[in-house]
């Protein structure tokens, strides 16, 4: 399929009509705020509702979601969004919700999260789960702040956590934000090197940080090993949910021995991202850990549900509230929806569409490590330089066909990085048209490639521009414009 | 599919999970269809009591304003609402325009030069603040005013832990509300990081000693803490002297589910940018020189830096920001003052009505008020709230639980939302009490 994005000239809204303004309030003022706290001026416009919708339906028209087509964008699960968790979630009996209510007018949220996090407990095969993490790095910070006080409580002190070089940029900066120092360890054909591990771990180790299936889509088959190591170092083991899709009723991270988990329902349990969020990131602990898990936590007496502040071990509050309310209720919707069988259905699929899509790239690209991945995998566009023509030239091409750009120059192990994560909700059709779309890429001219997007609303744009210019809003735009 | 690959089974694509860590199926019901969900959870949230049921008095950062249905009209739209963060700028041209228009809207309403496309939420666009003005002016210890809600210097402290950092309190006037000049005068030292304070703070109190603020902490950082809704009206905190500003864009267009996801405000100025957190929309051209958007700065973010970024955050807000600019958009210049003007007039009108019950007094703090304030209550709050709530009227905050020299003391909210029928109800029902 070729795509033609709309192309619309969508002045700032800013720009629009600015008919002269009403009558202001300013007497009014007068009599409630006194003139030293009031502002001078406020330069915003004042357009008719008519106005407004068409300026933002016009501009989501140049913007391409997941309902658009096929987002194979590896690492973040770009998976289909069922309508009706949108639905429930903008019910009154959750969006109109205060959070400082009091407990006895709350009791059907209260429930919903405390059966959630039991339906998370099993799936990470954890004994505890809060839900106040606001996305997946908050998780980590949080968990990294259980890592702190654990140790804290044995009278330790460590320094350091260690992570694979394949992690995601948030395991290394979520580390860094709660003190410890980061130290990288080089993989070994696209997983843990044991003996490296064996050789990085010491008594100052506090924790170390694994997604598996890892960033490569490789699964970490060593994990018990790796776990082995950690936790005779005294350390604990972090799990990245991120890549959850791919093991669901497979297997656990409890199973696989980690201490601390997060979940991104954003991406497994199918909440839409939102250009960039919001999400949720809920941590589960082993049993030991409970008592540092964030206050407050939903308890249950008899049949009604409290909000428990009395933790002492507590970490304290990663944010205000309770977590991503709104966020949580489409998880809960999405896991009743699937069921038990159903989710393991997810990860089937998901790790299906995967190898399915990768065999039928193979021949087109060099494929580092291994053969068998779970629910993504990371091609090589090396080969690519031949012709002149790097991985972002090829990745922008994509968007010409209508496919979203998979994950590019991540991780950064692999030279030219294509990351792409098909997901299970896409057909077997759909699977077959991106890979003769890449086909037909290869053999193009690489000038038509280099030269592209060609069919979105914007040709290729220029980020280092933008970086020299800072133009970072209506204000600075005019200010610039107007000393040139 | 399987054939192709030269698999008898599904269960060969697992054959690289080790058999030790293999787990046989979840332990969860069958799933349901979409009739039985969408019953199941009515059931299930039944009893929840939302604001719109029952009449609710409660703010205290989260506030039940009115959300143009337009609003929901433009964040629906699945083109926004389905896709992630704008890797791809040129498929991306609507989200990132709308993002720009977001910072562009909060650069006019705050008076900063820049405003990032959107932090989690206000408590933590806080911890991010200290940690910012630790990397722009060291120090070991942040102060913050008291009159801020301590869940909020909660989290700060959290985030304050990791750089070392401690969180110490300023004091505030018994009578004003406002901050004790001379208690931060006497705890500004050479250690200190910097002071946040709030305008309207957690009393609902709007503060005017910006002046003196800025002057007595010299070149450490002055943060504040702003309410986007009063800055309709109100001095904008760039004029105040501040260095970061921080809040919740919620009261602009996005609901209070429970406290989440509501959108952290965060905005700098100019020369701290490259010290600040989170993603930065720019204005650019494509090479048909055509006006574009894109990301920018992104050598601060952990996707580039890892462990030395400005911050660890990904996942933001983003389809809030944009509900955030779709509902500035729908009122406009006019609208927002007209709505801040309701509110303030409500507040004044809510808190004599309280005043003139005999054993009442509102407000407590003897200062100008954007939206809330505090009240005396001639019994505890927990008895009160009893008495409300038989009435089909949520209990109002008691403070007294964190300030424990204001007892008896609540925080009563009031917005363009409620009505004066809404105002006698609340009346008297406080004048029922014995
Ligand atoms: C592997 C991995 N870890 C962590 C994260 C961070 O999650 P979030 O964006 O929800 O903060 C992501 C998502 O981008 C990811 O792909």
């Amino acid at each position: 399929m070729r795509y033609h994005q709309a192309i619309h000239d969508v002045p700032l809204i800013f720009e629009g009509c600015n008919e002269a303004v009403p009558q202001d309030i300013e007497s009014e003022l007068d009599g409630l705020l006194p003139r030293n706290l009031q502002r001078a001026r406020l330069d915003l416009p004042d357009l008719p509702e008519r106005e407004v919708v068409k300026h933002f339906v016009n501009l989501s028209q140049m913007n391409f979601g997941v309902d658009n087509g096929m987002y194979p964008l590896g690492s973040c699960t770009m998976k289909y969004n069922p309508k009706i968790c949108d639905d429930i979630s903008s019910l009154e009996t959750v969006a109109n919700m205060h959070p400082l209510q009091d407990a006895s007018t709350m009791q059907g949220a209260l429930a919903l999260m405390f059966e959630l996090e039991g339906m998370l407990c099993e799936i990470g095969g954890v004994d505890a789960v809060t839900l106040q993490p606001a996305a997946g790095a908050h998780g980590e910070f949080t968990g990294m702040h259980i890592v702190r006080a654990f140790h804290e409580s044995k009278g330790e002190e460590r320094h350091e956590v260690v992570l694979p070089d394949t992690a995601h940029g948030t395991n290394p900066a979520s580390a860094a934000m709660v003190g410890y120092d980061v130290l990288d360890l080089p993989s070994k054909d696209g997983c843990v090197d044991l003996e490296a591990l064996n050789a990085a771990v010491s008594d100052d180790t506090a924790a170390f940080m694994l997604t598996n299936p890892n960033t490569l889509g490789l699964f970490e088959k060593e994990v018990r090993e790796i776990a082995g190591v950690v936790h005779d170092a005294g350390a604990l083991l972090y799990y990245d949910g991120a890549n959850l899709n791919a093991i669901m009723g497979k297997t656990s991270p409890g199973k696989m021995d980690f201490d601390i988990v997060h979940f991104n329902p954003h991406k497994t349990f199918a909440t839409p991202h939102g250009g960039g969020g919001p999400g949720a990131g809920p941590v589960g602990v082993k049993k030991d850990l409970e008592r540092f898990l964030p206050v407050p936590r939903i308890v249950r007496n008899e049949e009604r549900f409290e909000l428990d502040y009395d933790r002492p071990d507590s970490i304290g509050k990663v944010k205000v509230f309770y977590g991503n309310f709104a966020v949580l209720v489409r998880a809960y919707v999405y896991i009743k929806m699937h069921g038990g069988k159903g989710l393991e259905r997810v990860s089937e699929l998901a790790v299906l569409n995967s190898n399915y899509l990768k065999q039928g790239l193979t021949e087109m690209f060099d494929m580092p490590y291994g053969d068998l991945r779970k629910h993504e995998f990371v091609l090589s566009g090396k080969k690519l330089k031949e012709r002149g023509l790097r991985t972002m030239d090829f990745a922008k091409r994509l968007l010409d066909y209508g496919f979203h750009a998979p994950t590019v120059y991540f991780p950064l192990i692999v030279e030219e990085a294509l990351m792409i994560e098909p997901t299970e909700t896409e057909t077997k059709d759909t699977l077959d048209a991106f890979i003769e779309a890449c086909g037909r890429i290869l053999s193009e001219s690489p000038d038509i490639v280099r030269s592209a997007p060609h069919n979105t609303a914007r040709r290729r744009i220029d980020e280092v521009r933008a970086a020299r210019d800072m133009i970072l809003s209506w204000r600075s735009y005019r200010e610039k414009t107007q000393s040139i | 599919m399987l054939s192709k690959l030269g698999l008898a089974s599904i269960e060969d694509l697992f054959d690289d999970v080790p058999k030790d860590v293999r787990t046989k199926g979840l332990h969860l019901p069958d799933g349901v269809d979409e009739i039985r969900l969408s019953r199941g959870l009515q059931e299930l949230l039944r009893p929840n009591r939302p604001a719109s049921d029952w009449l609710s008095f409660l703010g205290a950062g989260v506030y039940y304003h009115h959300i143009p249905a337009a609003v929901k009209t433009i964040i629906s739209r699945s083109e926004f609402s389905t896709s992630y963060t704008p890797y791809q700028s040129e498929i991306s041209q609507g989200m990132l325009q709308a993002l720009f228009e977001y910072q562009s809207f909060m650069v006019e309403l705050t008076g900063m030069d820049i405003v990032n496309s959107s932090m989690y939420d206000s408590s933590t666009a806080l911890g991010e603040a200290v940690l910012m003005s630790h990397r722009m002016s060291g120090g070991s210890i942040f102060l913050s005013s008291r009159a801020v809600s301590p869940e909020k210097l909660s989290v700060a402290q959290l985030y304050a832990k990791g750089a070392d950092v401690t969180v110490d309190t300023v004091d505030y006037d018994r009578e004003s509300g406002l901050i004790d000049i001379n208690d931060l005068e006497s705890k500004v030292t050479d250690d200190v990081t910097g002071f946040y304070f709030e305008t309207p703070n957690l009393f609902g109190v709007l503060e005017s000693e910006w002046k003196t603020v800025r002057e007595i902490l010299g070149d450490k950082a002055v943060v504040i803490g702003v309410n986007p809704l009063a800055l309709a009206v109100m001095m904008p905190p760039g004029e105040m002297g501040a260095d970061i500003v921080v809040g919740d864009a919620q009261p602009l267009g996005v609901s209070m589910s429970l406290g989440g996801p509501s959108i952290g405000l965060f905005g700098c100025r100019a020369e701290h940018l490259r010290k600040m957190p989170g993603r930065i929309v720019g204005m650019t051209e494509d090479v048909e020189r055509t006006r574009s958007f894109c990301m920018t700065l992104q050598t601060r973010e952990q996707h580039i830096r890892r462990s030395r970024a400005t911050s660890n955050i990904c996942t933001n807000e983003a389809l809030l920001a944009v509900a955030v600019a779709a509902h500035m958009g729908l009122l406009g210049r006019t609208g927002l003052r007209k709505t801040a003007l309701e509110n303030l007039t409500n507040m004044k009108e809510l808190a004599a009505g309280i005043d003139s019950l005999d054993a009442f007094s509102a407000p407590v703090f003897d200062s100008p008020h954007f939206n809330e304030f505090v009240i005396r209550s001639p019994v505890g709050i927990d008895r009160l709230n009893e008495h409300l709530m038989t009435k089909k009227i949520h209990g109002v905050l008691a403070i007294d639980r964190w300030f424990p020299e204001l007892k008896d003391c609540a925080l009563v909210t009031t917005t363009e939302m409620h009505t004066p029928e809404d105002h006698r109800r609340l009346i008297d029902a406080m004048g029922a009490i014995r």
